[in-house]
């Protein structure tokens, strides 16, 4: 089966209702999505499908043929962070890191469809994905900032 | 030749005039909207039980708006109807209404100044109310807050623009009635029986509609549709395959999901929401009469073999690590063997819940399941429906499935942006 992760195509051979999540680390060695609950209920899996997050945990393959997944390390590295990465290292939000990767994929799904989003509507956004550590503030104001760096692009790109 | 058609014109005359005649209702003089302190504590206190009884929070409520003040859209296979603010605002609530004014309205479908109101406010059901539960209901809804708010204009397709035929709608299918207790059974049945007959007005979703939109009178609980989604039959055409008991419909009404039988969604879940401001002794009245409908079902049925098709990977990847967890509600997925949703005649819920999930909402212990539908394309829904509604024994599995994911993507989609 070929899956397109990342933006590269990707040759994997492994039954066709495995969640995406095991072929994403156990196949792929993409190890930034995490398995939290296993039963789509706490988001440290989510990563993107045609620009939408979703649960990697309950996603089987068979359903993703053709379409394009991203992780968390499509959107950056360590050396070159994207705009969420970036910010979420400028505002520390994070304690633990369990739900990063999740985080930051659930945010890059609502700034790829909104780049000006109110308050309420990141937090609406984001309520599938929960932290233990206490970091939602700083998690809010990654968002916020990320935000405005990807608005300030846009523009500068006309 | 020329009498006959003289006969005929005079015959036209006079239905034409009688028609008028039956339509017409005078105004009821407007009121000063009473003070707050005129209506007693205590039927303020009732009126409030009352209206989460009747579930008018929900209907009269848009989506994030003021309690009460109306313009919530409701879909009808005849266009959009928006319903009335029931807030005390002179201008544009009910604050100028007197409670005969009000009472009126209820029992007989016409506002204050004698226009006749669309069934969707199911005057049809409110007209067995007693005239204690109307006082109560006035005392509540007019110590609300006024809130200053027109709903928009109905959009209804033609002919079922013009108000007029509203008379020729209740002609047909409209009697007002009071309530009449059965004497052989329990106070608490009778209770629970004037109760859904009337103020709780269950069938205006639980029983089918004819062309018209009149509920059909020989199939009271034979299942019906609200808002895209499927009001199960509550009688002994219920696809429950865990019979409902008494105390399996209280709990379900007060805590709005059961054990045996699932969460209660979309349109049910307003009124469960509703329900919670009223008392356990009328939804356990509620529970009890309606759970004499019932008949006494079986274990489920021996689950169908089914040849592996593209539902079965995907029922096996994204469902069966919750459904088949023995835990079962609120903290794993509903033992599918146990779904209504699965043996129901229409997929419309099942299609919903899929796309959907069933959305974390309040503060209470309840189930909660992510949606599928940015995982799954259509085409993949479809597939899935069509594995489970196999798998599970619902009769002709493969009917309606297409329009009800259409359907369904199409309202997640809307709900998704108003998210």
């Amino acid at each position: 089966m070929i899956l397109n992760v990342n933006g590269q195509q990707r040759n994997v051979d492994v039954d066709p209702d495995t969640p995406l999540l095991y072929v994403l680390r156990g196949e792929l060695g993409l190890n930034g999505a995490k398995y939290g609950c296993g039963l789509g209920q706490c988001g440290a899996c989510t990563v993107l499908v045609d620009n939408r997050a979703v649960f990697s945990c309950v996603t089987p393959v068979v359903a993703l043929q053709g379409r394009r997944i991203v992780t968390v390390e499509g959107l950056g590295s360590t050396d070159n962070p994207g705009p969420l990465q970036h910010a979420f290292i400028e505002e520390q939000a994070a304690q633990c890191g369990y739900c990063t990767a999740g985080m930051i994929v659930r945010a890059e799904g609502l700034l790829r469809r909104n780049n000006e989003p109110t308050d309420a509507e990141i937090r609406a956004a984001m309520q599938p994905n929960l932290c233990r550590c206490g970091t939602q503030v700083r998690i809010l104001r990654a968002v916020r900032r990320a935000a405005v760096v990807i608005r300030t692009q846009a523009e500068a790109q006309g | 030749m020329r009498y006959v058609v003289l006969a005929l014109a005079a015959l036209i005359v006079a239905g034409a005039g009688g028609f008028v005649w039956l339509g017409w209702y005078p105004a009821i003089a407007p009121v000063p909207p009473p003070a707050r302190t005129s209506f007693p504590p205590a039927a303020v206190a009732r009126g409030a039980e009352l209206a989460a009884l009747g579930t008018c929070m929900s209907c009269h409520t848009a989506p994030g708006g003021a309690p009460f003040a109306g313009g919530r859209a409701l879909q009808t296979p005849f266009g959009t109807i928006y319903a009335s603010n029931i807030t005390p605002d002179p201008a544009t609530g009910i604050g100028t209404w007197s409670e005969a004014a009000f009472r009126r309205a209820l029992h007989e479908g016409v506002d204050r100044r004698g226009g006749q109101l669309y069934p969707a406010f199911p005057y049809d059901h409110f007209t067995k109310v007693s005239a204690a539960d109307d006082a109560d209901l006035y005392a509540y809804l007019m110590t609300r807050q006024p809130v200053r708010a027109s709903a928009p204009p109905n959009d209804l397709s033609f002919p079922f623009d013009y108000r007029f035929l509203i008379t020729g709608w209740k002609v047909l299918f409209f009697r007002t009635a009071a309530f009449r207790p059965d004497p052989a059974q329990s106070a608490q049945w009778n209770r629970g029986a004037y109760l859904v007959q009337g103020l709780a007005h269950c069938g205006a979703c639980h029983t089918p509609r004819n062309l018209l939109g009149a509920e059909k009178s020989g199939e009271a609980f034979d299942g019906g549709e609200a808002q895209d989604w499927y009001a199960y039959a509550l009688g002994k055409t219920s696809p429950a395959p865990i019979a409902w008991t008494a105390d399996g419909l209280y709990a379900y009404l007060r805590q709005g999901w059961q054990a045996e039988h699932g969460d209660a969604l979309g349109p049910m879940r307003e009124v469960t929401d509703d329900l919670a401001g009223a008392s356990d002794a009328d939804l356990r009245a509620i529970a009890t009469y309606i759970a004499t409908g019932f008949g006494k079902q079986g274990p489920p049925g021996p689950q169908v073999a089914t040849q592996a098709g593209p539902g079965e990977a995907l029922y096996r990847g994204a469902c069966a690590t919750c459904h088949e967890d023995s835990r079962g509600p609120p903290f794993a997925g509903l033992d599918l063997a146990r779904s209504s949703a699965l043996r129901a005649p229409d997929p419309a819920n099942l299609a919903n819940i899929i796309t959907d999930g069933i959305p974390a909402t309040g503060e209470t212990r309840e189930p909660i399941m992510p949606g599928f539908g940015a995982v799954l394309t259509s085409r993949q829904t479809e597939d899935l429906i069509a594995y489970l509604r196999t798998r599970f024994g619902a009769p002709h599995p493969r009917d309606g499935i297409a329009d009800a994911v259409q359907s369904a993507r199409t309202n997640t989609a809307q709900l998704e942006a108003a998210r």
